[in-house]
């Protein structure tokens, strides 16, 4: 019987492992939380989402719309101040500058009505911030999604229109949004999804 | 460690020459390392979201005039979702009374429909990419997608489906649908409103008595 225990070196695995962690951890970008869990439906679409020049229309279970932008290409692009600055201009609401760049830091999407959005942008309390997240109007009396929309193809014409809708959020609200979207002439939109492989048997269908 | 701990207690009195390399116990931090690595890898596999392209036609204006394009009977199909994942299908035109097929989004319902009208474009696509992959046809990645798109412009035998949704049907439905035509490889799909025949006509296939008769405007 031995008295020692054997000796690995181990400076070669942890080596390994730390360039490793370096690696994943760089590469990873963490997606920020939605405001409502979105659950979204499965296809077989295997195109990668976009990394940027998105705009994302989130529909939640509960029927309410919620809308993200990003900063473009380059964050020195600050899209994000400037569309909520013309939607600003759009209702008559004057935003300070800390307000801007409290807009452009906001990581997840928002449902807040604009006329809510000084106070929302004020709060740094989530649960105060829930409050306000009523979905934003799309009602053809009150259209503030449409403004964000055409405010937003306005400043950044690159940008690329997704929806990001859970699955159990109804037809009529689904059918609003994309009657939005074609309004501002936005025809070519991509829906996010999960992916699920699916085989078509090919025999079966030839009997 | 025990190396460590008597050098430690051997602090105070002489200096002793060191000892060849002290062992350092590097189990917990390998540990630690191997779980956050397993943690990023995961993250990074498991957080990449897909998406699914579609194109609306442009909305015709209501001062321009534009004669409604003109489709053969034969070949249409129509698709009415309805609540509980149900799926509603007939061909042709609309009639009043007419019945509805009902069917759902399992692997032998409505693809099953669509797969046998569309058999022949199918098989064609199906065709294609197995020649790609055996390597008989040899072309690039992204002009393979540009070739299927030609295959389903130059086909005229498929079917033309028009997409209805019922009042209580989801977003589910409305991707489920999509996903159902590409991978059938349907060309020609729109989405269109539902009028109050068809309401009429899943109504009463729901079996909801105060719509029996479907002739009675809504």
């Amino acid at each position: 019987m031995p008295t020692k225990s054997p000796r690995i070196d181990m400076t070669p695995m942890v080596d390994l492992f730390a360039l490793l962690l370096t690696f994943f951890m760089l590469t990873s970008v963490f997606t920020p939380q939605e405001p409502a869990p979105i659950d979204t439906p499965f296809s077989v679409s295997e195109k990668p989402k976009p990394d940027a020049n998105i705009m994302t229309v989130v529909l939640s279970a509960d029927n309410r719309v919620f809308f993200n932008v990003d900063n473009g290409q380059d964050t020195i692009l600050h899209y994000r101040p400037q569309i909520l600055k013309e939607m600003g201009k759009r209702y008559n609401i004057e935003f300070t500058p800390q307000e801007l760049r409290k807009f452009e830091k906001y990581p997840s999407s928002f449902g807040v009505s604009i006329h809510d959005m000084k106070k929302f942008l004020a709060t740094n309390d989530a649960k105060e911030k829930a409050v306000f997240e009523k979905g934003i109007p799309v009602d053809s009396v009150d259209n503030q999604f449409g403004y964000w929309v055409f405010y937003t193809r306005q400043i950044n014409p690159a940008v690329q229109a997704l929806i990001k809708g859970d699955g159990n959020a109804e037809y009529p609200l689904v059918k609003k949004v994309l009657d939005v979207l074609q309004d501002y002439n936005v025809s070519r939109f991509s829906l996010i999804t999960n992916l699920q492989a699916v085989t078509v048997d090919v025999t079966g269908a030839k009997k | 460690m025990a190396e460590i701990i008597q050098e430690e207690k051997g602090k105070g009195g002489k200096k002793r020459p060191k000892k060849g390399n002290p062992h350092m116990d590097m189990t917990p931090m390998v540990d630690l390392m191997c779980l956050l690595l397993t943690f990023f890898m995961l993250v990074g596999a498991f957080n990449k979201p897909k998406v699914m392209e579609i194109v609306l036609p442009d909305k015709i204006k209501k001062d321009q005039k534009v004669d409604p394009p003109k489709i053969a009977e034969s070949r249409t199909l129509n698709i009415i979702l309805g609540p509980d994942d149900k799926v509603f299908w007939y061909p042709g035109k609309a009639e009043a009374g007419m019945p509805l097929q009902v069917t759902n989004f399992s692997a032998t319902g409505i693809r099953e429909v669509l797969l046998d009208r569309n058999k022949a474009l199918f098989d064609k696509i199906d065709q294609f990419k197995r020649d790609v992959i055996s390597g008989k046809l040899n072309i690039k990645q992204d002009s393979l997608a540009n070739a299927i798109k030609q295959l389903k412009k130059d086909d005229d035998t498929g079917p033309i489906v028009l997409i209805k949704f019922y009042k209580t049907s989801k977003y589910k439905d409305f991707v489920d649908i999509i996903d159902e035509m590409s991978i059938v490889g349907i060309a020609r799909y729109i989405l269109v409103d539902i009028n109050w025949i068809e309401q009429g006509m899943v109504e009463s296939a729901l079996g909801m008595s105060k719509t029996a008769a479907p002739l009675t405007k809504k």
